[in-house]
């Protein structure tokens, strides 16, 4: 059952619900994602990104999101001088993605010690889906809370999760596993019915074979 | 009672059930659904209200341009003008109208409705309304949840989107949204509120999403404009007591059905009508952004 609000809302920065809400939100889960300071960004436009764009302001849509800003924050207008203002390096390409959706946009983030690449679609309506984590298949969506591990593919791992959660009183909405090599690593996409603390993140970090843990709130 | 409505008909039908009618039906459905209090529902639509009320008055100003170039500052040449007939709230609807469109295409601050092509056709509407007749903001409020309720009707059994259905799926149903809101605030019955809505959007089916380069500009910025005032037609043709011999939920039905019959050409790919004319070409090619 949907809101009366998706309807009558939600309120946004225009032109376009696909190419500039989208777009703001899906810089923010990339912030999100690198959870680290970004000192410079390459940004790979692709499909409808790239040929109808910049009439849609993704560009600064996307920087915006970048900086942290929501989708109905009046200063995206101005996202692409904010971001060199605060010694925010941006770079735009026009890419071409491997079957990727019209709407993608590949994100490389870095500063002097790290660096994330994250790949993602606005699919309609605002809606957004993070596709790629580095060499990671991923779907965050961030519409629900969403934890995103690396653990070791081991018997067991899934179910120590499942219970570490459980035992803060977390309700897995959705879970994800999806390993490239059997033995190797896994990456697990979790979503959740509630927000997760910084303690329950750091209880995960702190677990053995679990390499990576990144929290990314609902948008 | 289940709080549930599916199409116009049930939601009518449920207005009858609970006390307070139609605006305390569609709210106790909300909080039913999104699991929030009456009083937090009601602060939000507040808060789109106020959204509303400033994208117009910032649409006036003359010095508004889009990144492209192509739209910005008609509302303000439109806005007091004097013809030597008379306009009256045709005139403003159409000046609000083509405010809102045009602070959406110059990356303003917009609430969709349905969708942010569209965002202007509702608040145009209402707010040409209220100046004339001093309506309560509490009452604006109120026709916005009318509003509201027939728009998530219609995308229960359609898109609202011109890649799905064409422009008839975005200005059509705002059109039609608009004319039930302006139905409720003229006082007319439930009855007349579907006839308005079914009124305004027939008579928007097939209308096709052909934009010039992609962008939310042309036609769409002035289309809000004509939309709003088409809208304030069908509200009055309903208040008069017309009644739409289609009822809403075929109405909507029929929109689907024309929307799946339209060529992708017409559905927001810019592969066809005005975005592939000659002019429409050219400014493609000489967009220098």
């Amino acid at each position: 059952m949907s809101s009366i609000f998706d309807i009558m809302g939600p309120i946004i920065i225009g032109p376009s619900s696909s190419h500039t809400a989208g777009a703001v939100k899906l810089g923010r889960l990339a912030r999100l994602i690198f959870d680290d300071e970004i000192e410079e960004a390459e940004i790979g436009l692709h499909g409808s990104f790239a040929s109808t764009g910049k009439g849609h302001g993704t560009d600064k849509a996307l920087v915006g999101g970048l900086l942290g800003f929501k989708p109905d924050d009046v200063r995206i207008r101005e996202a692409l001088e904010l971001a060199e203002d605060n010694g925010v390096k941006i770079n735009f390409n026009n890419i071409k993605l491997p079957d990727a959706h019209p709407n993608s946009v590949q994100i490389t983030m870095k500063n002097e010690k790290n660096e994330l690449t994250i790949i993602g679609s606005s699919i309609g309506g605002g809606n957004v889906k993070v596709t790629k984590i580095e060499d990671y298949k991923v779907d965050i969506t961030g519409s629900l809370p969403t934890i995103w591990l690396i653990h070791e593919d081991k018997p067991g791992m899934v179910g120590l999760i499942t219970s570490i959660l459980g035992s803060y009183n977390l309700n897995i909405a959705f879970m994800q596993d999806f390993r490239r090599i059997k033995g190797t690593v896994a990456s697990a996409i979790i979503e959740l019915d509630q927000e997760v603390s910084k303690y329950t993140i750091n209880h995960l970090k702190n677990t053995n074979n679990i390499e990576k843990v990144r929290y990314i709130p609902a948008l | 009672m289940e709080l549930v409505y599916r199409s116009v008909k049930e939601l009518f039908q449920l207005a009858d059930e609970i006390d307070g009618g139609l605006v305390e039906a569609i709210i106790k459905v909300e909080a039913f659904v999104t699991d929030k209090t009456e009083s937090e529902i009601k602060a939000k639509m507040q808060e789109n209200l106020e959204v509303m009320r400033k994208a117009i008055e910032d649409g006036k100003a003359e010095d508004i341009k889009s990144p492209s170039g192509l739209v910005g500052g008609e509302a303000a040449k439109l806005e007091g003008f004097q013809t030597p007939w008379a306009t009256g709230i045709h005139q403003q609807a159409a000046v609000n109208a083509i405010a809102v469109a045009g602070v959406n295409a110059c990356m303003g601050r917009v609430v969709a409705s349905p969708t942010a092509g569209a965002s202007g056709i509702v608040p145009a509407v209402i707010f040409a309304i209220a100046e004339e007749n001093e309506i309560s903001d509490q009452r604006l409020v109120e026709s916005l949840f009318v509003a509201a309720a027939i728009g998530r009707v219609v995308a229960k059994k359609a898109d609202l989107a011109g890649a799905a259905g064409g422009c008839q799926a975005e200005c059509g149903v705002g059109a039609g949204m608009a004319a039930g809101a302006a139905v409720y605030l003229g006082n007319g019955s439930k009855e007349m509120i579907g006839h308005g809505f079914s009124l305004a959007l027939k008579n928007l089916l097939g209308l096709v999403c052909d934009p010039v380069a992609g962008l939310v500009e042309v036609p769409c910025v002035k289309r809000n404009g004509f939309a709003a005032s088409h809208a304030i037609i069908a509200a009055t043709m309903a208040l008069a007591g017309i009644e739409s011999k289609i009822p809403a939920d075929d109405v909507i039905l029929a929109m689907k059905d024309i929307g799946d019959q339209l060529p992708l050409s017409l559905k927001e790919t810019s592969e066809g009508g005005l975005a592939v004319t000659e002019t429409g070409l050219e400014i493609t090619k000489n967009l220098d952004i």
